[in-house]
């Protein structure tokens, strides 16, 4: 393979990124396209090094012996292995900063900063990679076709690293749209939408050119997150740069308009991306971990439907209460509850799948973990359309419960099943016997559920208890605390709810140890689990 | 063929997945946010409501880029304990010129869309710098580097063009001006006659405590105390609001 | 509002009785008899050796 083309467009590329930091109109661009230019001088020299002149090879780039395009798979397993790691040090940085003030660097260590920088670490470049690597290895092996548009997988997982290390750099530097979970600017934007228009082919693509007669449910969910994505994201970053040398923009709407149109994208941001995708993954590595077919097809095609209509209603419910008009509001409000039903049957198909292989849970650690997972999808999606009823949001909303429903959710289901999928995909993908460690599967399991636990319980205790300060009144008809009396409450929670992160931490460095040591080809001498059947999964 | 063979068509063909999921998810979208940009009754008809001065839109892009709403409400809900705390719920009408908007979804620290008036420009400047120093429980990072760091003022007269483009009523005498507004506006000794006509209630003079050098603390503090003051409640009549 | 109570009206009889129609047909034609083979092939996809 050469590397001609790649190499001369990206040099280009550093060209262009260095002329928009010599006439940039203001220092933030400037800085921003400072970092894109040395990121993509370094790639132009890493790919230089790999140029070969002669003709290319017969075989394509990283396609393996059985006809997949894996190698694509592979950098992606890595690359959420490390984001996630990355994400979750930053949450516990942010947690810490609300504990300990003096934490913050000003001005890009902020908290204003780091909180969209963890955010956007955990479900973009984490559960983002995570969705590109599975949805590349699921739909190929669901469709036993190749990947489609030869290199275009490449160009989807280092275009999407690309957008990451904007982001990111671009929150510290302070350049941001204010729009929560979308909050890189015009130019970041416009970039993601290149690359997911490719992720949108490669994944269309390999449909297309199937050898399947089925397509098979777990790509119905991954291709409604793609599409559905694209839309959100386009709509929701509607704006006009102040100048395209400038980092600045301004929304498209206003008020009320523009608040709808984010909660419909941020609502549909947990929805699409961090739901349907993760659903696609539950729907094919459960079968495979358990080794059975889905409970039901046919509840999970009920489900694919219903779930998809009733979630992109449910945005209003993040606006209770406001300026938002009222019908809207009841509206958003009746869907979330009803949403609660087909999030429910997904749970039921997924845990049933187990339905004669219950032991698996005892005695296989990674089907422990997706089973956890599944059952934290249960718990989110009911506390979802709970908190989403008026009288009880008029309670949590602003407060820290929010803050914990969505780490129920986000560590709880979006974590768990996808480690549970890295724990499957990594022997497989490098062609190993087994993991580096299944006792170590075991320790991050644990690590990771009591960190959840102790999050969520402790961040309940503290939104209610912060809502009923805030409208508590003595029996003269004052209202009892001043706000910097209800903030100075929470710091125990903020403590504890730090070490609950930290432990999800810990497991997560376990994962990322334990992936390394079997990637590298070791296997830990250690004694079986009590109870497992002697693995005999074939090798590939 | 029957039509219940018919599912098997839409099971094995990938563009019409496609299109169908794509038409299920636009509907909720559809009806939910298409009548908020025709209904007239969404925004309520009150006095009072400008576009931002120059200075102030400067501090509002501040308060953007430090990620003040990450912690900072701007929306008081209709509740006697938020009115009593904050003062009068917040009208849709309030936020009509905010590109994009800035209501927030978490009370880390107090809601601030009616702070404007409440505090002096030496508290803000204070409690900028040094939250701890006037709140002793304040968990709220140090913003000290922006009494340091100049306002860009190259460039406002295209940020207020841009948010024409999107619909603020900014005239063609507001873009020119808009640079000399800016400095006038922080500046005690300037003539401000023209400030004051093309935004009305705007506070004039120096609010960093450094009457030689506008900063960023100046356009943080302007548009900090303007917040919630420009809409006359003794004109407005909650019930034709409510909709 | 004329046409919000117009549209309230219809959207909380007429539309929603055909919602529910709707609904109840879609699973009823999913759950019919002889979608059975369909699906259990469907099902059976990620099983066959990859």
């Amino acid at each position: 393979m050469n590397f001609v083309t790649p190499t001369i467009v990206l040099a280009i590329g550093a060209f262009v990124a260095l002329l928009g930091a010599a006439f940039a109109r203001d220092r933030f661009f400037e800085a921003h396209m400072w970092v894109l230019f040395f990121v993509l001088l370094a790639s132009t020299v890493f790919m230089l090094r790999r140029v070969s002149f002669a003709p290319a090879a017969a075989k394509k780039s990283g396609e393996d012996a059985d006809g997949y395009f894996d190698d694509v798979v592979r950098y992606g397993v890595i690359a959420t292995v490390f984001w996630g790691v990355v994400g979750f040090l930053v949450g516990v940085l942010v947690a810490l900063q609300l504990a300990f003030p003096d934490l913050n660097v000003e001005p890009w260590f902020n908290f204003g900063r780091t909180r969209p920088l963890h955010t956007s670490a955990v479900i973009f470049a984490f559960g983002g990679n995570a969705l590109i690597a599975t949805s590349f290895y699921v739909v190929q092996r669901t469709s036993r076709a190749r990947l489609f548009g030869g290199n275009l997988g490449w160009f989807v997982f280092w275009g999407y690293q690309l957008f990451i290390v904007m982001a990111a750099t671009g929150y510290l530097l302070g350049i941001t749209q204010s729009r929560e979970y979308a909050e890189p600017e015009w130019y970041v934007d416009i970039w993601l939408t290149i690359v997911w228009v490719a992720y949108l082919v490669a994944f269309l693509g390999t449909i297309a050119t199937r050898k399947e007669p089925h397509i098979y449910v777990a790509n119905w969910f991954f291709l409604s997150f793609i599409v559905t994505i694209a839309m959100l994201h386009i709509v929701n970053n509607l704006a006009v740069p102040v100048s395209f040398l400038g980092s600045k923009s301004y929304s498209a709407f206003s008020g009320v308009q523009d608040a709808l149109t984010q909660w419909w994208y941020g609502h549909n941001a947990v929805g699409f991306f961090l739901t349907a995708g993760f659903l696609g993954m539950m729907y094919y590595f459960i079968p495979k971990q358990v080794n059975r077919p889905v409970y039901s097809y046919r509840l999970s095609i009920i489900h694919f439907w219903a779930l998809i209509f009733m979630y992109i209603w449910a945005g209003p419910h993040h606006l209770h209460y406001t300026a938002l008009p009222d019908w809207a509001q009841t509206l958003g409000m009746v869907f979330s509850i009803m949403l609660w039903m087909p999030s429910w049957g997904g749970m039921i198909n997924g845990l049933m799948t187990l339905s004669g292989a219950w032991d698996k849970i005892r005695t296989d650690p990674i089907v422990r973990m997706m089973v956890m997972a599944v059952a934290f999808y249960g718990m989110a999606t009911f506390e979802g359309p709970m908190m989403s009823i008026k009288t009880v949001n008029s309670l949590s909303h602003y407060t820290d419960w929010t803050i914990g429903h969505v780490h129920s959710g986000a560590l709880g289901w979006n974590g768990l099943i996808t480690f549970g999928a890295i724990y499957y995909l990594v022997p497989k993908l490098w062609k190993r016997e087994r993991l580096y460690s299944i006792r170590m599967v075991n320790w991050h399991f644990w690590l990771a559920t009591l960190g959840i636990v102790v999050y969520a319980a402790v961040m309940w205790v503290a939104g209610i208890q912060q809502g009923l300060m805030w409208r508590e009144y003595d029996e003269q008809g004052f209202l009892v605390y001043s706000f910097a009396e209800t903030v100075s409450a929470m710091f125990p929670y903020y403590v504890t709810r730090a070490i609950g992160g930290g432990l999800f931490l810990l497991g997560a460095l376990i994962m990322a140890y334990n992936v390394t040591m079997t990637i590298l080809g070791y296997e830990r001498d250690e004694a079986p689990i009590p109870g497992a059947a002697p693995r005999l999964q074939p090798a590939e | 063929m029957s039509i219940l063979d018919k599912h098997v068509i839409f099971e094995r063909n990938a563009t019409l997945l496609l299109v169908g999921s794509f038409f299920v998810v636009t509907i909720g979208g559809i009806v939910e946010i298409a009548p908020l940009f025709y209904l007239e009754n969404t925004i309520e008809k009150v006095e009072g409501m400008r576009p931002y001065s120059p200075l102030e839109l400067a501090g509002r892009d501040i308060y953007i880029r430090e990620g003040c709403y990450t912690c900072h409400s701007q929306m008081i809900r209709p509740f006697r304990d938020e009115v009593e705390r904050y003062g009068h719920y917040s009208l849709a009408a309030e936020s009509m010129y905010d590109h994009p908007f800035q209501w927030g979804s978490k009370r880390t620290g107090p809601d601030l869309s009616r702070v404007g008036d409440r505090y002096s420009n030496e508290w803000h400047v204070q409690h900028l710098i040094e939250p701890r120093s006037v709140v002793p429980e304040s968990i709220m990072p140090s913003y000290a580097f922006l009494k340091e760091t100049p306002v860009e003022v190259r460039d406002v007269g295209m940020h207020l063009s841009a948010n024409r483009r999107v619909g603020v009523p900014y005239t063609d005498e507001m873009v020119e001006n808009a640079e000399a507004d800016l400095k006038a506006q922080a500046d005690p000794n300037a003539d401000t006659s023209g400030v004051e006509a093309r935004y009305p209630k705007a506070k004039i003079g120096d609010f960093d405590g450094d009457p030689a050098r506008l900063t960023e603390m100046d356009a943080l503090v302007a548009y900090l105390q303007i917040l919630g003051t420009l809409v006359d409640f003794s004109t407005y009549d909650d019930a034709s609001g409510y909709r | 509002m004329e046409t919000y109570t117009a549209m309230r009206h219809f959207a909380d009889s007429w539309g929603l009785l055909a919602m529910t129609l709707f609904f109840i047909g879609v699973v009823l034609f999913v759950f019919r008899p002889g979608a059975r083979k369909a699906a259990n092939e469907a099902a059976a996809i990620p099983l066959k050796e990859d």
